[in-house]
């Protein structure tokens, strides 16, 4: 196995997120990789099939700024405030392009990435019984038990061709340690073919104690310093979730010129350094 | 004390039917502050899971998502997503799953994915999340919501979450062996479903409500238990308890109201 590489997050991106990939950036409201969203946004990025257990913000911006032709998804809310409305957009209008959706329950994508990262080709669970979601997603099926008979849910195994997770920390030999609610990292970065992590700092010694959630160097590929990376989410232990960010992005996103002019000004004319600025502006806010 | 809102009421009736032995997985927004309001009035030691992973988590504030930082620093563990969907819901060791609802009918169906048509919707509500499994595997399902007849439909656009169905077996017939729905708690009033049919069935009704003002708030001819008893006025240590979980909740958060 190759040592991951540590590199800049704009080459990262350009070498492994291109036109018409299967991408996720997972994180589960806690470490979603806001500034890894960014740089795909400013490299204009298009036609991705974007995989995340909740769209959230980092979602809506993509979509809105026209990466996304397919969302995997099973909960497309803004957590706390309401609807995602560039989502939503894009679903209701075709705004600024049609969005296919493939629809899952929370256990149906969990499973789907746990089928991945075993190499199995699916994951059965008990399931979507008797509600209407399998009617219009194929990547649902069913399987009997042959000891029991009893009639399973089956979901298709997610294989991104590159995760994208936030962590607080990595050694210097690119071992990277995910702490606090650790969502589906662990999982979407085995399921995929390659693999991007942003962490806060590295540091000489993780202080993992042996059951933490460490994901050796040699899964990875490329390893990028971005403290703040996961703002306006949380990186536990370095700085708290921006809920005033939350808030107001329910009135940028209603409109799709003030969207568009937010986006100018805080994600295409930007770079990925001011991620550490406002991180430090949030923890202020909330001291 | 007499001066409160329907809102309150409705938490508040909510949270008197938890006891520190149940483990419940608790929907964000209503359903979790009923939780944590039973939490620090008469059940302590009750066991909260949040969908995030984290398991017996004691907010001092009400999250505002289910991942936020408060939930995994005052809890007894965090687990993947994968984890909790997995052992601690589907292996059957959670008792109560509590969840809100978008659009309900009368036996206790949910939707939260569309209003209007599937693939044309009118309005792209945010999808099931962890309601149909916690739905399918908790032992029984308690479910919050204001009505409304936006809301009590006697159709749903889309089932998202599986409750009894069509009524009668329907439930055991698509393959549950789980209770389903057991108590809906609203603003109006306090809805069981009906031994035999299953549908949900007006058991309390709040202080000062009308069967009329309980007509206007339903999209179906509602059925009443054969005694329908009035629900107990919030008292003064319900009420105070709950806005102090409110203002500690704004004043973290920074909402100003």
């Amino acid at each position: 196995m190759t040592r991951v590489a540590v590199i800049s997050l704009d080459e990262a991106i350009a070498e492994y997120v291109f036109d018409g990939a299967t991408v996720a950036f997972e994180g589960f409201s806690h470490l979603i990789p806001f500034a890894a969203a960014h740089e795909t946004i400013r490299q204009r990025r298009k036609n991705l099939t974007l995989v995340r257990m909740t769209p959230d913000l980092i979602y809506d911006q993509m979509i809105g700024m026209g990466c996304a032709q397919r969302l995997v998804f099973s909960y497309a809310g803004n957590p706390g405030v309401g609807l995602l409305r560039r989502l939503r957009d894009a679903v209701e209008n075709s705004w600024p392009n049609a969005v296919e959706i493939c629809e899952h329950s929370h256990a149906a994508l969990a499973n789907a990435y746990v089928a991945a990262a075993s190499g199995l080709p699916l994951m059965i669970f008990r399931g979507y019984r008797g509600v209407d979601l399998p009617r219009f997603n194929p990547e649902i099926g069913k399987v009997s038990c042959p000891f029991s008979g009893e009639e399973l849910a089956a979901v298709r195994a997610i294989n991104p061709d590159v995760t994208i997770i936030h962590a607080q920390r990595a050694d210097r030999s690119g071992n990277v340690l995910v702490e606090g609610i650790i969502g589906m990292q662990k999982e979407a970065v085995l399921a995929a073919r390659h693999a991007i992590v942003t962490v806060e700092e590295i540091v000489d010694d993780l202080a993992a104690h042996a059951n933490a959630c460490v994901l050796p160097h040699w899964i990875l590929d490329a390893l990028c310093v971005v403290p703040g990376g996961a703002h306006p989410s949380y990186a536990q232990g370095y700085y708290r979730r921006d809920n005033a960010a939350y808030r107001e992005w329910d009135s940028i996103a209603a409109d799709r010129h003030r969207f568009q002019e937010w986006m100018n000004e805080n994600v295409l004319e930007q770079d990925h350094t001011v991620f550490a600025s406002r991180a430090i502006a949030s923890r202020e806010g909330h001291d | 004390m007499t001066d409160y809102t329907p809102v309150e009421m409705m938490t508040v009736a909510a949270s008197r039917v938890l006891s520190s032995t149940d483990v419940c997985f608790a929907g964000v927004g209503p359903p979790s502050e009923a939780c944590n309001l039973a939490r620090v009035l008469h059940a302590p030691d009750i066991t909260l899971i949040y969908e995030s992973g984290t398991i017996g988590a004691r907010p001092c504030v009400l999250p505002l998502s289910v991942g936020d930082g408060e939930l995994c620093e005052t809890a007894l563990n965090t687990v993947s997503v994968a984890e909790m969907f997995r052992y601690w819901l589907q292996g059957g060791n959670i008792s109560i799953g509590f969840l809100g609802a978008a659009q309900i009918d009368r036996f206790g169906n949910i939707n939260t994915t569309v209003i209007g048509d599937y693939r044309k919707p009118r309005v792209r509500l945010p999808g099931g999340g962890g309601a149909p499994e916690i739905a399918g595997s908790c032992d029984q399902v308690y479910i919050i919501v204001r009505q409304s007849t936006r809301g009590f439909v006697e159709t749903l656009d889309f089932v998202t979450t599986y409750g009894h169905g069509k009524g009668g077996s329907s439930r055991q017939d698509v393959g549950f062996s789980t209770a389903g729905p057991t108590l809906l708690f609203t603003d109006l009033g306090i809805w069981a479903p009906d031994p035999e049919t299953r549908e949900l069935t007006v058991v309390s009704m709040h202080a000062g409500v009308s069967r009329d003002q309980m007509a206007a708030t339903v999209g179906w001819p509602i059925r009443y238990a054969d005694h329908v008893e009035e629900t107990p006025i919030p008292s003064g240590k319900e009420l105070e308890m709950l806005r102090d979980l409110h203002a500690r909740t704004c004043a973290a958060h920074q909402i100003h109201k």
